[in-house]
């Protein structure tokens, strides 16, 4: 099945993508959005959202989701609920492979954002929701009263931390550097819980486990000291990979995947944009996605004038 | 078909004696990712009214549901067949992952 040439696709549904259909749409640009799974990627999955301005008591990721598609729609955007496959950019007419569609459009922003890292241990899969998660939020009431780690130093693992303390006995801190990258407010915090402890320059080299986790053995990597950790959770917060993979061969990419573009959005090819936590730059937020997002319909709308 | 809810006292009769295979996600309120998967949940449920009946557990409600099929971390959706676990899966999943079991 084919649908008619739209002006802009927008390759999915988070801050990035919602704002270039907000931007595009009230231009006149006929747009579509293609979200695979529901509106507002990573940050759909944060509880509370402190750091989007206009918000001074906080907000839900997902409900800020929902009003960033909203916004949007008021000025026409449509959105599919499909997972595109395959992505035909080089030509005049992009196409977006769905299992049941093929999408076509003058312009393409690709904004499918990124995914948390997993440390790559042997059976860290099949430990997934028995002891190894990757959301503090949602599965740190299953661990109350018990003993956990976090893995990472970056604000992510250190508001793990907070969140875990508040319902855990004990929390412990694994990072492989000797300090953190968290800003030195929420450091302080973790301290004054009384309930963190920190394995410094460490890294776990494997899950221990029954029928679930029962606890990591974690080395140190200045000493080469090993130690087994016990604890019934391990929580994952060792950075992102972006979600890329359609892209190789066609758009050029960094040696950790992520989209080469600057400021203004553009990519290695014309009338194909990059907004959002896949291009590479030095902050991934709401609001630097959001500003990628604006960026990317400005431009999209001067190469569909040019 | 409408989605179930399931509980402690419905389970038995509703999910493990079930002719048809049951879908039940387990979701909590204060959970974003199971704020997101449960209309993808909804949609899967409308589709396929035929195949599948669908349910969704409230994990604040019915702890004890959730500790007696070992739910730690959500969403999870467990889809059970003749009273059987015949599979999960955790974490927020695409309506094609649902689709696959079933087919």
């Amino acid at each position: 099945m084919e649908e008619k040439v739209c002006d802009m696709l927008i390759v999915g549904g988070g801050p990035a993508g919602y704002t270039a259909a907000l931007y595009g749409a009230r231009a006149g640009l006929s747009v579509l959005v293609i979200e695979k799974l529901a509106p507002g990627g990573q940050m759909g999955t944060t509880d509370m959202v402190d750091n989007y301005p206009g918000f001074p008591e906080g907000i839900n990721g997902f409900d800020l989701a929902m009003k960033m598609k909203a916004g949007a729609e008021r000025f026409g955007a449509r959105t599919v609920s499909a997972e595109v496959t395959a992505l035909e950019l080089a030509g005049p007419l992009k196409i977006a492979h769905t299992a049941k569609t093929a999408y076509q459009a003058r312009t393409v922003v690709l904004a499918m954002g990124a995914h948390p890292r997993e440390l790559g241990l042997p059976n860290e899969r099949e430990l997934r929701g028995k002891g190894v998660s990757y959301c503090a939020t949602c599965d740190g009431m299953f661990y109350r009263g018990k003993s956990v780690a976090v893995i990472g130093g970056g604000e992510t693992a250190v508001a793990d931390a907070l969140y875990l303390a508040r319902l855990c006995e004990r929390v412990t801190l694994i990072h492989r550097r000797d300090k953190l990258r968290a800003p030195m407010s929420q450091q302080k915090a973790l301290e004054h819980t009384g309930k963190v402890g920190f394995l410094w320059d460490s890294q776990a080299v494997e899950f221990l486990a029954d029928t679930r986790l029962t606890g990591l053995r974690v080395r140190n990597k200045k000493s080469g000291e090993e130690q087994a950790l016990s604890c019934a959770g391990v929580f994952l917060a060792v950075g992102q990979v972006p979600d890329t993979d359609l892209l190789k061969g066609q758009v050029d990419l960094d040696g950790s995947g992520y989209v080469l573009a600057g400021e203004d959005t553009r990519t290695s090819l014309p009338g194909v944009f990059a907004a959002g936590d896949l291009r590479r730059k030095p902050l991934r937020q709401i609001v630097t996605a959001a500003a990628d997002g604006a960026a990317a319909a400005q431009a999209a709308g001067e190469f569909l004038e040019e | 078909m409408s989605v179930f809810t399931f509980t402690q006292d419905n389970f038995d009769t509703e999910v493990l004696k079930s002719s048809t295979p049951v879908l039940v996600d387990f979701w909590a309120e204060w959970c974003g990712p199971c704020r997101m998967f449960s209309p993808i949940v909804d949609e899967f449920a409308e589709e396929n009214p035929a195949a599948v009946k669908v349910g969704k557990v409230n994990v604040d409600e019915q702890p004890d549901l959730a500790a007696r099929y070992g739910v730690m971390s959500i969403p999870t959706a467990i889809l059970f067949k003749n009273g059987e676990i015949a599979a999960t899966l955790v974490g927020v999943q695409p309506k094609t992952a649902l689709e696959e079991l079933i087919r």
